[in-house]
């Protein structure tokens, strides 16, 4: 590595330096057939992976991120983008994902721009970016359906766990539901089987503001050095207060102003209070690490997700998967309710599924799957310990089926 | 000070999860509620063979729980049920819990709404050694399980065999089994049952439709 990487030592609790790896799936003639039937392919995918694998290859969890989110999901990258994990605090030696016993993956998902093939990805058919109107139209399904052949190109074919919060919760749901002998666990955070009309409602204004930027040019942007910034952090700024609390922001900026301590009567003063400028300051920072065309692609993916539409119900959906499922809800989240969650730990029990819910009181609002690491770790450990116990047993059985078979033989 | 109290029988005790275990049918579709750390379900399933669920209010229990591989929902009983769908299980089990909630009769209601039965376990606050202590002392009774005083007790209830009869009645709640426990032994046939018993033992299941609910 270059730079000054010598003299910069990561937190020494974390797994260290890490880097994204990249594998390409889905060649010709072997694409991905999406689910609005559009056949796709080939899909690079970015991906990172912590930990070592078990010779049993049965300690491995699959981490789903967010909206938002990319395959950096613990320890530090060197160079100049030198930052940690988005759940680093949660995932490391010893820490909730320990990785001292766990093998952790984590992929950008399908549509994304950090890695993964996206709209802003160059089409190996024409040497360009995609773009919006020549990339398809992405659903949830078809990002699970590319994890679970990346855990299939590792060589994986159980995953002890998978993980996520938010629309990566959704990500897991639909895995349990699609390819429900692939895991012994399920751990589904802060997210829901529909994405509310509310959530829909956040989301259509998010990209009202991307369409309406004149930068925008039908998503046909990427010769034009700036795009879609302004709409693109305007998105941000309003989904941005959907992920606090009101408690929240209260506690966090109250009425504080941010340059004086009284007003300036002045109708140009856009920023005047904290809570402004630091909505701001978000807006800026996502335009710098977020292509526009992505957002767009991946709300969409968020609003179609329908886990019952698909199967009739939550309860057949997931009425083939023996994993022992464990949902949490936040007490401040209101994009992704508590309510929400128990519908799906209602059809579960109906269903006579293993499952375990815990509404945990947090004032953080929805973001509080990302913050609040302790209880987490509390319920997570116990179960993954659990789910590697159930698949020793599982393989000494059928072990003891297949010599028994021998014998026959 | 040191004045002695009659204790009732700890709630915890073999004798009640024996019972319990007892009148479970193998492979029955259970429920506990109030399931502490999961170690009644954790018998059922590996002993019997049933199907099982937990719910339980506090969050530490729920990490046992869950280290177990007993499936719990943090739920406080309170709140209503509302997110367990009728007729999802065959039994539910709630083991000295009753006295403790806020509306026993809704959760009796509830527990014969998602189960085809209920087992409930209940403290018989007639017992002669608590009335005795009530008369001769004038004080509260205090309890060996539960060392609480009337100001700070989980226990929000006193009832006694009769009271939880007469609550069956009203209810429509058939009491299928009503057994006495004496001297931490449950008894099938006993003398004075509501003067002598220490704890209860009931089966219920849902009364006639016709609103004639069978006394014991």
């Amino acid at each position: 590595m270059a730079n000054d990487d010598s003299e910069f030592i990561p937190d020494d609790d974390s797994i260290g330096f890490v880097e994204t790896q990249q594998v390409r799936l889905f060649d010709p003639p072997n694409e991905l057939c999406l689910e609005s039937g559009v056949r796709f392919g080939p899909i690079d995918v970015a991906f990172e992976t912590y930990g070592t694998l078990s010779p049993e290859k049965d300690n491995v969890i699959f981490v789903c991120h967010a909206l938002t989110g990319d395959a950096h999901v613990a320890g530090w990258h060197a160079g100049e983008e030198r930052k940690p994990g988005w759940w680093n605090d949660f995932i490391g030696p010893g820490k909730g994902l320990d990785t001292g016993k766990y093998y952790v993956i984590c992929a950008n998902v399908l549509g994304g721009c950090k890695g993964t093939t996206g709209p802003s990805s160059i089409d190996p058919k024409t040497g360009k970016q995609h773009g919006l109107h020549h990339f398809p139209f992405i659903t949830v399904g078809d990002i699970v359906k590319v994890h679970s052949a990346l855990v299939e190109h590792l060589g994986i074919t159980k995953l002890l766990a998978v993980i996520g919060g938010s629309l990566g919760g959704m990500q897991v749901l639909d895995w349990a539901a699609r390819f429900p002998d692939q895991m012994a666990a399920v751990v589904c955070l802060a997210a829901a089987a529909k994405l509310s009309a509310q959530g829909i409602a956040f989301n259509v204004v998010g990209r009202r503001a991307i369409f309406t930027d004149p930068k925008f040019n039908k998503g046909e942007y990427y010769d034009d050095p700036d795009g879609p910034r302004v709409g693109l952090a305007l998105a941000r700024m309003v989904a941005h207060i959907t992920y606090l609390s009101d408690v929240s922001i209260e506690d966090k900026f109250g009425r504080r102003l941010q340059h004086s301590s009284h007003f300036k009567y002045d109708l140009d003063q856009e920023t005047e209070f904290q809570v402004g400028s630091y909505l701001h300051y978000q807006g800026k920072r996502f335009v710098e690490r977020f292509d526009a065309n992505s957002y767009i692609c991946l709300t969409h993916a968020m609003d179609y997700f329908d886990l019952a539409e698909e199967h009739g119900a939550i309860r057949q959906a997931l009425e083939n998967c023996n994993a022992n499922f464990l949902l949490a809800s936040y007490t401040s989240d209101w994009l992704f309710t508590t309510a929400q969650s128990l519908e799906i730990v209602s059809e579960l029990v109906n269903g006579r599924r293993h499952v375990s819910f815990v509404e945990l009181s947090s004032s953080k609002g929805h973001d509080a799957f990302l913050l609040e690491i302790d209880p987490l770790v509390q319920l997570v450990r116990p179960l993954l310990e659990r789910a590697q116990l159930e698949m020793a047993e599982q393989r000494q059985k059928e072990a003891g089926e297949n010599a028994g078979d021998n014998h026959d033989g | 000070m040191g004045k002695k109290r009659y204790c009732m029988p700890d709630p915890q005790a073999a004798i009640t999860d024996e019972l319990l275990m007892q009148h479970i049918e193998q492979g029955s579709r259970v429920i506990d509620l109030g399931c502490g750390d999961g170690r009644l379900l954790e018998k059922l399933r590996d002993d019997h063979g049933c199907s099982v669920q937990g719910v339980e209010l506090d969050l530490s229990e729920i990490y046992s729980c869950i280290g177990r591989g007993i499936s719990a929902i943090l739920m406080d009983l309170d709140q209503g049920l509302s997110s367990i769908p009728d007729d999802t299980f065959d039994i539910a089990v709630l083991s000295q819990t009753l006295q403790q909630v806020r509306h026993p009769a809704a959760v009796l209601s509830e527990m014969l709404r998602i189960s085809r039965r209920a087992l409930v376990v209940v403290p018989n606050f007639a017992h002669w050694r608590i009335r005795q202590q009530v008369v001769l002392s004038g004080r509260t009774p205090v309890t060996q399980s539960l060392p609480y005083s009337w100001y700070n007790t989980p226990n929000l209830h006193f009832m006694s065999m009769a009271d939880f009869r007469e609550l069956a009645g009203r209810l429509n709640v058939k009491i299928v089994h009503e057994i006495p426990i004496i001297a931490g032994r449950s008894r099938r046939r006993a003398w004075l049952p509501n003067i002598r018993a220490e704890s209860l033992f009931y089966i219920l299941e849902r009364g006639d439709t016709d609103g004639s609910a069978e006394s014991a």
